[in-house]
């Protein structure tokens, strides 16, 4: 019997609207649903500077609202994504990209995954070369005997 | 015993390089809040604010030529600003550097009254009632103060309460 009304809680559930990423503004969306998709993926890129770890889209103090307003305004008038990101940082600085950019100062960061990979696999490597070399000497030791 | 040394070292190895990287963060905490401004050594961005006490004397780039100026952006609604407000009214009465305001998205009625309570230490305000020309300056906490140079080049900028050591260490040693 519970478990009957738990299935018919989660179907009803599955009825609900999802809730909307820009329902954070009480502003209806951009008219085009490109342009609306690009205003989404930025402004879920972009970090709102008084929370920090927060994205502009998620933010409900202030300035990301004000943020948010001027996102919007740029991608009417007609600029790219990267011409709003330059435009966001020669303000706030890298920090405000949640992606950092590919430079030299930020190489370390984004080679660090990759290495430690293959530092993983290395130490994997040997690990298991070790183990089958020691089972391969126990079976001879117990053939020897 | 040589194979168990050799068994820990290289974790121990790690750990303890994870430990110095860990404890290192924590020192540098404090920084880690403060975003270095990327305004710093450019000209102040080009704006235009209408004066919040006088209509006809607007707060623009070109108020900002010739002269020291401390541009610190304030607003009633900011809890810090009325603890700094002490420390701008001695930097006025030290008549050094002329200080002007950027009210930051504020009542404009709250913002005089604001004034005739405390005392007006700014030479001239702008009322940026919309916030745009904070986010052009990169303002992101109030209050924030810029030091800009004669000839217009923002020099240095303090996110947070100006205090009189501040002014004095951070402030006044820059100038030339």
């Amino acid at each position: 019997m519970r478990a009957r009304i738990l299935v018919a809680l989660l179907a009803l559930a599955a009825l609900l609207p999802a809730p909307r990423a820009d329902a954070i503004d009480s502003i209806p969306p951009l008219p085009e649903p490109a342009l609306q998709q690009r205003y989404l993926a930025l402004t879920h890129e972009l970090r709102c500077m008084q929370c920090q770890n927060e994205s502009l889209a998620d933010s409900p103090v202030g300035l990301a609202s004000d943020l948010r307003r001027d996102v919007r305004e740029q991608l009417l008038a007609g600029q790219s994504d990267q011409q709003i990101r330059d435009h966001m940082v020669a303000r706030y600085g890298e920090f405000i990209l949640f992606r950092p950019r590919m430079s030299w100062r930020t190489a370390w960061l984004w080679s660090l995954p990759g290495v430690l990979m293959l530092v993983g696999i290395v130490i994997g490597v040997r690990v298991l070369r070790d183990r089958r070399q020691r089972v391969g000497e126990e079976s001879e030791e117990s053939l020897d005997a | 015993m040589n194979a168990v040394a050799n068994r820990f070292a290289l974790p121990l190895a790690g750990f303890a390089l994870l430990l110095v990287v860990l404890i290192a963060g924590l020192y540098h905490a404090p920084e880690k809040g403060i975003i270095v401004s990327p305004l710093l050594g450019k000209p102040t961005p080009q704006f235009s604010l209408p004066g919040l006490l006088d209509e006809s004397s607007p707060l623009q780039a070109q108020t900002l030529r010739g002269h020291w100026s401390l541009v610190n952006v304030w607003g009633t609604w900011c809890f810090e600003c009325r603890a700094e407000h002490e420390t701008l009214l001695q930097i006025k009465q030290q008549g050094k550097v002329p200080i002007f305001g950027i009210d930051w998205k504020d009542d404009d009625d709250k913002a005089r009254a604001w004034l005739s309570e405390l005392g007006n230490p700014y030479e001239r305000i702008g009322a940026d009632r919309e916030g745009r020309v904070a986010i052009d300056w990169g303002v992101y906490g109030a209050p924030e103060s810029f030091l800009i140079n004669p000839s217009g080049t923002v020099v240095y900028k303090h996110v947070g309460a100006l205090t009189p050591e501040i002014w004095q260490q951070e402030f006044l040693s820059r100038l030339l």
